[in-house]
């Protein structure tokens, strides 16, 4: 039986510094909602855990002037909901962080977990691409930044390297006239994984679509951005002919597996129905966001 | 027998027993309980469906340090398969094989070692160590794979036909000639359905703690369904003689069939008698899904014919179920109960168990009958269809009544399933339309079920105390809410406040033999031993009142909790109330109490209509239960909320069975989802309150009328959606569970084959 | 191996312990604390047997290291009732039968009483969602849901 050690440095340099020290054998804390159920089950015996709750930055949710957010990598669903206004300006991505498991993971579940976990279904990843969220991550070679849909490689994969730690996301300003939506679907109503995610992030003026973001979950080995449902919506009213064509860029960026949670065909066709109310309850938003 | 009226405490919805211990956090169940010098039991599983054990080779796990036992199949007693040893409906064969491995491991998940240590981590890195050479051997999952002739068999003992086989059994019952029946049928309907294996899902993982002391004395704290099962098999599998085990059952954390079998009990034992110290085993939850039983899987097929003013003339049915990797599959209960609300002529009903590499089947709630019931209720909602009749109707007109033979042979004595029929058309939800929603469609469906119930042993223990309080003990574990009942009755016989009753359940050192809490048994059966032995203690409070006064017994009635004179004639006293002649007792005779120990009779079948309303996302093809009413002939309700919440809780067993529940399994043979999250059971936010309807058609044969009511709720459920499912999207579902990606496949079919 | 050392606060009372680095909360909680109202049903967050508070937030005992107890406060269903009274949440419970086992019971009113701190007045649909981690196997959930809305309207009232 190995050792486990666990740190809880007080600063990120700390952290970053424990974490690329430990190598491979290291694993970081936030929620710890995925680490612990891989630690119990067996699948995981990480020799160190570096727990980053204790680093404020790791944690905090910040609205800048321009309206704009950034949100700790390690803030929880619950201290999001929490925030008086992240709600009101991305209710999208509140709405994905906060289908992660149930309430009780939601008290320490993060989006950086979720993303960290590399799982093509995580709730919040589609919800976050289709925001344009950019992540900041920190290494012993200082800090950079990656759009979220860059980070996921593969399945349980992500292009941080080697004692990289993420450390924030960052979410652009609110134009007037845009909201974002997310939708999943399960075959029960709570406490599933996503058999397929859509997140939508619309721009409209005068009814017309001027910007708009798809991501797609759980129906590829990672997230995908789908340009081509964007390109199919942004120009319309969201007529039925954009929707449909939407839809279909959607089930053709499929490239979903046949597992216990759902089948190719399900998937393909769930993801062109849910790009449709995704986009519905996005535009009713962006309508209201005046 | 007089059933007793005008009640005080019978019927009313009193504080349970075991209520504040259990909101609190105190009450003990088997995990919570430790012991000085307790150490961990782990046990070492088999990775392959299908393995003959060559060698194990435990050397290495027990030099590991901390190691203090390790228990093979050589530890566990044989029971050679030449030779049946039944205990109860468990052959002894088949349970020492499914407790550990003997000659071939039979599934993944199936125990071939255990280890004791002084850790968890300890015992779990020991079983690491352990060597076993198997030789793998193709493997079979499906009935249609286990059946065909070149299926890799299980055991080459078994044999059907004269051929090894993986059919372990067959069983028949018929009324009258069913080929001359179907040729008096102008409409016949026959269909074939599925249902996938789906487990009991209680959230308290089996667990238990074994002391054996040096001279052998054992005792054994453990979550089960039959403190004097735990013994008897431990006995069995241990070689220990049954005076010797002292088992105490602790709260349980639910069990619906699926702890009426042990599983650690034994391996504890033996661990604790190889070392010397008391050891706690507690399973996980992926141990739980893997190696625990589930209920049957199965393959039916149900042949209905009626003439066109509805009569059904002729019924068949054929079942074949899955007994998982040793036989014992519940073909009773589908044979048996799938046919029975109906009053039909000619009736054949066959059940075949068939073995595969599963886990061991245990007992589910009404176990084979829902999975029959399914089948016969869907057919039943075809036939009302092609004959343009009510669904409740249809049954109405062919219920079985008293004095209706049932096809497994017992002659129906005055039951409730008519009334049940009537309440569910009379009921406000079959006469609420059921309007429309956009984007979704609706639908509602009616079936019935059938369930046996069952008597059998029964021991209680009354005793009064020295304040004039009442202390009763009980052999079978409470579950959902027993102590309350029981409380209930004896307070209403003695006239007391129902508060002073305290209801335990003994161990099987300090209560006589009491069968296991299943087969909707409990409350039928400790309230005959319970009625008698306080009736007996009210003999007795009158005859000491009568010393008392020197009048004659027969001359002192026992009321409202006292001794009064039967009449003036019997002259002017005082009453004598239970705290008098408490305080009395050491001079008028000695304590107060009385046992009465009993094999019961007259547990008398139950019968449940349901209504279900649907309402289907057809592009996702999500069903959701919108509102379901549960009507059942309860008998009499001793305690209408723990009826209820039986009904309840069977209703959502029986949604998630329809919907998504079942066991899912890859390409190696393995189970796919062993745990909570990807088994699906139901959640608070996918249900809809759920309406009961309590008929009480009072049981003739009990002292209080009671009926058994806990596996009844389950039967009827997954017809109910599934008829629900066809009204609501006019295609017929005849494989569960109705899941999203099935609903989907079913409603785009015809597109596909048009397009073909 | 060596143990860690952990103050604490667990229903109020100042505490310590020692664990593994590896235990969980519901570990510590089970184990050296002995307050073994918390249950472990699946030890993945998946049923919220082992529901506790930390810091006044709900989360799952089992989802969390012991060790991250440091410095922070816990409570737990032992902490619930003030001495000989029952929250209203557990006298509710009781008159409306909404326990058959009782595995489940101890999460079910923690989690319950997070939701009424947070919002006294939940619709239905609010406690369904609220309790969706919470399985109950016996119940269908249906007295358990109106029990939590009636102590809600109790409450309220007082």
């Amino acid at each position: 039986m190995t050792e486990l050690r666990y740190l809880a440095p007080n600063t990120l340099d700390e952290a970053v510094g424990a974490f690329a020290a430990a190598g491979s054998a290291a694993r970081i804390l936030a929620g710890g909602t995925d680490l612990l159920v891989q630690m119990r089950s067996g699948a995981l015996k990480p020799g160190v855990i570096v727990d980053i709750k204790k680093i404020p930055e790791m944690t905090a949710i910040e609205q800048g002037a321009d309206g704009g957010f950034r949100v700790g990598a390690a803030a929880s669903g619950m201290a999001l909901a929490e925030h008086r206004s992240f709600g009101k300006v991305w209710p999208g991505v509140l709405e994905a962080i906060n289908l992660i498991g149930s309430k009780q993971v939601q008290g320490r579940a993060s989006a950086g977990g979720n993303l960290c976990n590399g799982s093509p279904a995580g709730d919040s990843v589609p919800a976050l691409v289709a925001a344009g969220a950019i992540v900041t991550v920190q290494g012993p070679n200082g800090r950079r930044e990656i759009k979220v849909e860059d980070v996921p490689t593969a399945p349980g994969r992500t292009s941080l390297k080697p004692g990289e730690i993420m450390v924030s996301f960052t979410l652009p300003p609110r134009a007037a006239g845009s909201s974002d939506a997310y939708l999943r679907m399960i075959p029960r109503t709570e406490m599933d994984i996503a058999v397929v995610g859509v997140g939508v992030n619309l721009t409209l003026k005068d009814g017309v679509v001027t910007a708009a973001r798809v991501g797609l979950g759980a129906v590829a080995p990672t997230v995908l951005l789908v340009q081509d449902a964007a390109r199919a919506l942004i120009g319309s009213k969201l007529d039925d002919a954009a929707l449909a064509k939407a839809a279909a860029a959607c089930s053709a960026a499929c490239r979903p597996i046949d597992d216990k949670r759902g089948t190719i065909a399900y998937r393909t066709k769930v993801a062109g129905v849910l790009l449709r109310r995704t986009a519905a309850i996005a535009a009713q938003r962006a309508a209201q966001n005046k | 027998m007089n059933v007793v009226t005008n009640n005080k405490w019978i019927g009313q919805r009193t504080i349970r027993p075991d209520g504040v211990d259990k909101v609190t956090g105190r009450a003990a169940f088997a995990a919570d309980t430790n012991m000085p010098g307790m150490i961990w039991g782990k046990v070492l599983r088999s990775p392959h469906p299908h393995a003959r054990i060559k060698s194990i080779d435990t050397s290495k796990a027990e030099k590991l340090p901390g190691v203090k036992a390790v228990v093979t199949a050589r530890d566990i007693v044989d029971f050679p398969i030449d030779k049946s040893v039944m205990l109860g409906i468990q052959d002894m064969r088949w349970m020492c094989r499914n407790v550990m491995a003997r000659e071939k491991a039979l599934f993944p998940g199936h125990p071939v070692a255990a280890v004791a240590a002084t850790s968890e981590a300890i015992a779990a890195a020991a079983c690491e160590l352990i060597d076993v050479q198997y030789e793998v051997l193709p493997f079979v999952i499906e009935i249609d794979d286990a059946i065909k002739p070149d299926a890799p068999i299980l055991h080459e003992f078994n044999k059907y036909d004269g051929k090894p086989s993986n059919i372990a059994g067959k069983l028949e019952v018929k009324k009258g000639d069913v080929a001359e029946g179907f040729k008096q049928a102008e409409v016949v309907i026959e269909r074939t359905f599925t249902t996938r294996p789906v487990h009991q899902g209680y959230i308290e993982p089996h667990a238990c703690l074994v002391s054996v002391a040096a001279d052998g004395k054992t005792t054994i704290w453990s979550s089960s369904q039959g403190q004097f099962m735990v013994r008897a098999m431990t006995a069995y599998l241990t070689g220990l003689p049954q005076s010797d085990i002292r088992a105490i059952p602790a709260e349980i954390g639910g069990g619906f069939g699926g702890k009426t079998i042990v599983y650690l009990e034994p391996l504890a034992t033996i661990l604790s008698r190889k070392s010397g110290r008391p050891v706690k085993m507690v399973m996980t939850r992926e141990e739980v899904m893997r190696a625990t039983g589930p209920t049957s899987g199965s393959k039916c097929t149900v042949k209905i014919g009626a003439r066109k003013d509805g009569t059904i003339v002729a019924a068949q049915g054929t079942f074949y179920l899955q007994a998982g990797a040793l036989p014992g599959s519940p073909i009773r209960g589908a044979v048996g109960c799938s046919f029975s609300p109906y009053d039909i002529p000619h009736v054949l009903s066959v059940g075949f168990d068939v073995m595969s590499n599963r886990s061991k089947v245990a007992a589910y709630r009404a176990p084979g009958a829902p999975i029959g019931a399914f089948a016969v209720e869907c057919v039943l909602d075809e036939l009302a269809e092609a004959l343009k009749m009510d669904p409740l109707d249809l049954r109405l007109k062919n219920a079985a009544k008293q004095g209706t033979k049932a096809a497994h042979g017992p002659v129906f004595p005055r039951i409730g399933y008519i009334e049940t029929v009537e309440a569910a058309k009379n009921s406000d939800h079959y006469k609420t339309p059921l309007g429309k929603v956009s984007g979704k469609l609706r639908g509602r469906g009616v079936a019935s079920g059938f369930w046996f119930n069952a008597g059998g042993e029964s021991s209680a223990q009354v005793n009064i105390t020295e304040d004039g309080n009442v202390v009763v003990t009980t052999g079978h574990p409470d579950i959902g809410g027993s102590r309350a009942a029981i409380a209930n009755i004896c307070a209403e016989l003695l006239g007391i406040d129902y508060r002073r009753v305290s209801v335990l359940i003994g161990d099987t050192a300090t209560i006589g033999f009491s069968n296991l809490t299943g087969g909707s048994r409990v409350l039928f059966a400790s309230a005959i031993v319970v009625t008698q032995s306080t009736e007996k203690i009210i003999t007795t409070l009158r005859e000491r009142a009568a010393k008392i006064w020197e009048i004659d017994p027969e001359a002192v009635k026992w009321e409202n909790g006292a001794a009064h004179p039967a009449s003036p004639n019997a002259g002017e006293f005082p009453p004598l109330t239970l705290a008098d002649l408490a305080a009395k007792a050491p001079a008028m005779g000695g304590p107060i109490g009385a046992g009465v120990q009993l094999n019961t009779e007259g547990a008398e079948g139950g019968f449940g209509t349901h209504v279900c309303d649907v309402e289907v996302d057809v592009d996702l093809g999500i069903v959701r239960v919108t509102r379901y009413t549960a009507v059942q002939d309860v008998g009499r309700a001793i305690h209408p909320s723990y009826v209820e919440g039986q009904i309840q809780g069977g209703v959502a067993q029986g949604i998630g069975w329809a919907l998504n529940e079942e066991y899912i399994y890859n390409k190696q043979g393995k189970v796919d989802n062993p745990g909570f999250l990807d088994y699906r059971m139901p959640v608070c936010s996918d249900l809809p309150m759920l309406d009961c309807i309590m008929v009480e058609v009072p049981n003739p044969k009990h002292p209080q009328g009671v009926k058994g009511v806990g596996e009844v709720p389950l039967v009827p459920v997954m017809a109910a959606i599934a008829n629900a499912v066809y009204d609501a999207l006019g295609k017929r579902f005849y494989a569960l569970p109705m899941s999203p990606p099935k609903v989907v496949e079913r409603l785009e079919a015809p597109t596909q084959q048009a397009a073909e | 191996m060596s143990k860690v050392h952990v103050t604490t606060t667990i229903n109020g009372e100042p505490m310590e312990f020692l664990c593994e680095p590896s235990d969980t909360m519901l570990d510590a909680l089970r184990g050296p604390l002995g307050l073994t109202g918390s249950k472990e049903g699946c030890s993945s967050g998946d049923c919220g047997a082992c529901s506790i508070t930390l810091d006044d937030r709900l989360i799952c005992s089992c989802l969390m290291l012991a060790v991250e107890a440091e410095g922070h406060r816990i409570g737990t269903i032992e902490g619930m009732a003030k001495g000989e009274h029952l929250h209203p949440l557990q006298q509710k419970f009781l008159e409306e039968a909404a326990l058959q086992c009782g595995i489940c019971t101890s999460g079910m009113l923690v989690a319950s009483e997070a939701l009424l701190k947070k919002n006294p007045d939940p619709s239905e649909e609010e406690v369904r969602f609220w309790l969706a981690g919470n399985l109950c196997r016996c119940t269908g959930y249906d007295k358990i849901v109106r029990a939590v809305m009636e102590t809600a309207q109790d409450m309220r009232a007082q």
